[in-house]
């Protein structure tokens, strides 16, 4: 992963420093609250329900196990011992208290961490895949492109205030797994037929309130002007962005107005005044940090000695061979496999890890995977580099520390929003939905039977649970001061993206696991061999469903799961 | 009166005088606009409604224009080289228009004069602003203008080039 060297060590130290002097003028009274927002902001500090949020960046969502074991440390220092690892493979903490974040701050630049650019109006984290260098279908690795994108957003000094918040997501793989077309700007890194690295760019994506796919801007953009380019792009956002309205500020709002084709050209012809200018990448620079995404001293295991069908059958424990099944993927190295670390155990909010959790997690990384993880956008933890023979001996241990819930890609593997409990924007809570529906379906026969689905859920049209991208969305509305939820179906995140569509009027809390069973039982019903929820929902349409959903008070005969 | 405006690194007297437009103000009204004599600052619509009238004045040195968040550089890109000094109006810190002007004017239209930033901006703006081009500040009144000048020293090293280092680190880093 990127070390910092002197200078990034100094520019995060320097961060700290005029932080703490701004917290400090703030709570001398020398600095206005309205001051001081955007400023906390672009440190990702909140105000939130009961305390300050602090937002951590974990850039491009990778991790060393020094660094995770830092978090820890700060979750159990400062806040009360859980953190929440949220759809932008951040890492947000809810019982901040506002004079200690400046030391927190600091802790975290001894382990070359930040929180800078977490939050406020300006050009946010950068994420991409969480099996970046790792997978098979892989184009290019991402990483490098992001920590150079990284540095050059960092402290931009003309995009800190633009008229919204912009994401960028990148993707270096056949299947997107960045979901890369709902970002403001979303990178896809190709080859031409010359072999060349170039990107494909995508604008103006993005959910919240008009939830809206990327549009292409430009097929092929060598490697090389990648910052020059972006700099246009966001150029011409900074300048006519709506900022009358905060609603219609993000970019998809100017791409939709002026079209996308349009909009387009208007980056090319901005672009054409600083391509190939003093930011133009040079391969010195690509080579310096690409060098440091090299692959870790892999064991050569011959290709075909063991394969995850013999390691189950070897073992013969159904528990171990489900999590193999559902937690353990594909690596292009022979011998070697990638693990997720469910964070989504039945009984704690999906994407929360206790202090003990993110110890042995860093702890389990040391051991078998080369001392790094990684944070996924579906809220979980990787272990990217297993080899095939500590599989069990991993799965026992983090069985043991309540991660190894086999439920990777089911119904139980839950995006999910910190809602109305934490979150001061939301209209609804959205733990206890999930926890409802994490009661209903506690069954893991039942989940394998269901197979592959998403379930998205988000307090309020801001969207941060990815409600849209969901097979199932789930979004807490505001109906007179009491606590709905709207239910779309559909939704698809990756290559096919799509924003799932409204089914009718929302539900009462209490309505929501009944209805979800209901939606369930149609599709079991009616899929065909090996067809997912959401091929069904596509081959069929959403009518069955909605009548499903809004059936009302008729015995459902015997329960299938019985 | 403590000095509030920044040039060059230092605390300066401030001798222009600055003219306003009210709020929705007609391309009439601009035209109309009496300019005292001395050195005054005017809305870039009333440099382009009065420009004959004007350009010898400028051209003595006396003529600057203020740009508001809304108004095109483009617009005024031929004749930035008569403007003694440029102020850029930030009527809401948050409103960071001004930094994309700042940088059209110098690295696009090479405007070497005086590039000031103007209205609600502060010791926490500053270092940004230096980047993208200005070379004077002047901070509100009520604001501690020798500590905001201290901020432009906020930080030792940047990433990006922008006009104040146009290179950007990765060609400047050393093994
Ligand atoms: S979706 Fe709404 S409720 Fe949920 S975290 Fe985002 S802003 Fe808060």
């Amino acid at each position: 992963m990127y070390h910092y060297d002197a200078t990034d060590k100094a520019i995060v130290q320097a961060r700290v420093r005029q932080f703490r002097g701004q917290t400090e003028r703030f709570l001398a009274g020398q600095l206005s609250e309205d001051d001081f927002r955007p400023l906390r902001l672009q440190n990702g500090l909140y105000i939130q329900r009961h305390a300050p949020m602090l937002r951590i960046a974990i850039p491009y969502g990778l991790l060393s196990s020094t660094q995770l074991r830092t978090l820890a440390d700060i979750t159990g220092r400062y806040d009360r011992g859980t953190g929440h690892f949220t759809t932008r493979q951040n890492l947000q903490l809810n019982w901040i208290e506002l004079p200690k974040v400046p030391d927190i701050l600091e802790q975290l630049a001894s382990v070359e961490m930040h929180a800078i650019q977490t939050s406020g109006n300006c050009i946010r984290n950068i994420t991409t895949d969480q099996f970046a260098g790792i997978a098979e279908d892989e184009i290019a690795d991402p990483r490098p492109w992001a920590e150079v994108l990284r540095q050059w957003s960092t402290f931009h000094p003309e995009f800190a205030y633009l008229p919204r918040k912009f994401k960028v997501a990148i993707s270096g793989s056949l299947d997107d797994r960045a979901a890369i077309r709902v970002h403001d700007m979303g990178l896809q890194l190709v080859k031409n037929d010359a072999g060349e690295i170039g990107f494909t760019v995508y604008a103006g994506g993005g959910l919240g309130r008009t939830p809206l796919i990327g549009q292409k801007m430009i097929d092929f953009l060598p490697w090389q002007h990648l910052l020059t380019y972006s700099e246009a792009l966001v150029r011409v956002y900074n300048r006519y962005g709506r900022r009358d309205n905060p609603y219609k500020a993000r970019i998809k709002i100017l791409v939709k107005a002026i079209g996308s084709e349009e909009f387009a050209r208007q980056v090319e012809e901005e672009w054409l005044h600083i391509k190939d200018g003093p930011n133009t990448l040079t391969a010195e620079e690509v080579a310096r940090v690409a060098n440091q995404f090299a692959p870790p001293a892999y064991a050569a295991y011959p290709a075909s000695t063991s394969t995850l069908a013999s390691i189950a059958a070897q073992h013969n424990d159904k528990a171990f061979s489900r999590w193999l099944e559902r937690n353990v993927h594909a690596h292009k190295v022979p011998g070697y496999a990638a693990v997720t670390l469910s964070l989504k155990t039945p009984g704690a909010a999906p994407g929360d890890a206790t202090v003990a959790q993110m110890e042995a997690a860093a702890a389990l990384a040391d051991e078998f995977s080369f001392g790094e993880l990684r944070v996924t956008h579906e809220q979980n933890l990787v272990l990217a580099d297993v080899p095939h023979k500590d599989l069990h001996a991993v799965w026992q241990r983090a069985k043991a520390s309540g991660l190894a819930s086999a439920n990777i890609g089911l119904l139980a593997d839950m995006i999910v929003c910190p809602g109305g409990d934490f979150c001061s924007l939301a209209n609804a809570k959205s733990l206890p939905i999930a926890a409802a529906i994490h009661e209903r379906f506690a069954d893991l026969d039942y989940l394998f039977d269901i197979g592959d689905l998403e379930l998205n859920i988000s307090g309020c049209m801001n969207s941060c649970g990815h409600h849209h991208l969901g097979a199932i969305g789930i979004l807490g509305v505001d109906k007179h001061g009491e606590e709905w939820y709207q239910i779309t179906l559909g939704g698809a995140q990756g290559n096919a993206a799509r924003i799932g569509e409204v089914i009718g009027r929302s539900f009462a809390a209490a309505e929501i696991p009944d209805v979800i069973e209901r939606m369930i039982e149609t599709y079991l019903a009616q899929r065909h061999a090996d067809e997912s929820f959401k091929d069904t929902v596509a081959r069929i349409g959403l009518p069955p469903f909605r009548e499903a959903a809004y059936r009302k008070n008729e015995p459902t005969g015997e329960p299938v799961h019985g | 009166m403590a000095k509030q405006l920044i040039k060059h690194g230092q605390l300066v007297d401030d001798r222009w005088q600055a003219l306003a437009l009210a709020d929705g103000a007609t391309d009439g009204d601009a035209a109309a606009l009496p300019i005292p004599a001395g050195q005054v600052i005017i809305p870039a619509p009333v440099w382009l409604a009065q420009r004959d009238a004007l350009c010898s004045r400028a051209d003595a040195g006396d003529i600057a224009v203020s740009l508001a968040p809304t108004f095109r550089v483009e617009d005024i890109a031929q004749d930035v080289q008569r403007f003694a000094m440029i102020a850029v109006e930030f009527p809401k810190f948050i409103d960071g228009r001004g930094y994309s002007t700042a940088r059209l004017l110098r690295e696009r239209y090479a405007y070497r004069g005086e590039l000031r930033a103007v209205g609600n901006i502060g010791r926490d703006q500053l270092f940004y602003l230096k980047r993208v081009g200005f070379d004077a500040f002047l901070i509100p009144p009520g604001q501690d203008a020798a500590a905001a000048l201290q901020s432009l020293n906020d930080f030792p090293e940047v990433y990006q080039g922008a006009v104040d280092q146009p290179l950007p680190l990765f060609r400047r880093r050393t093994a």
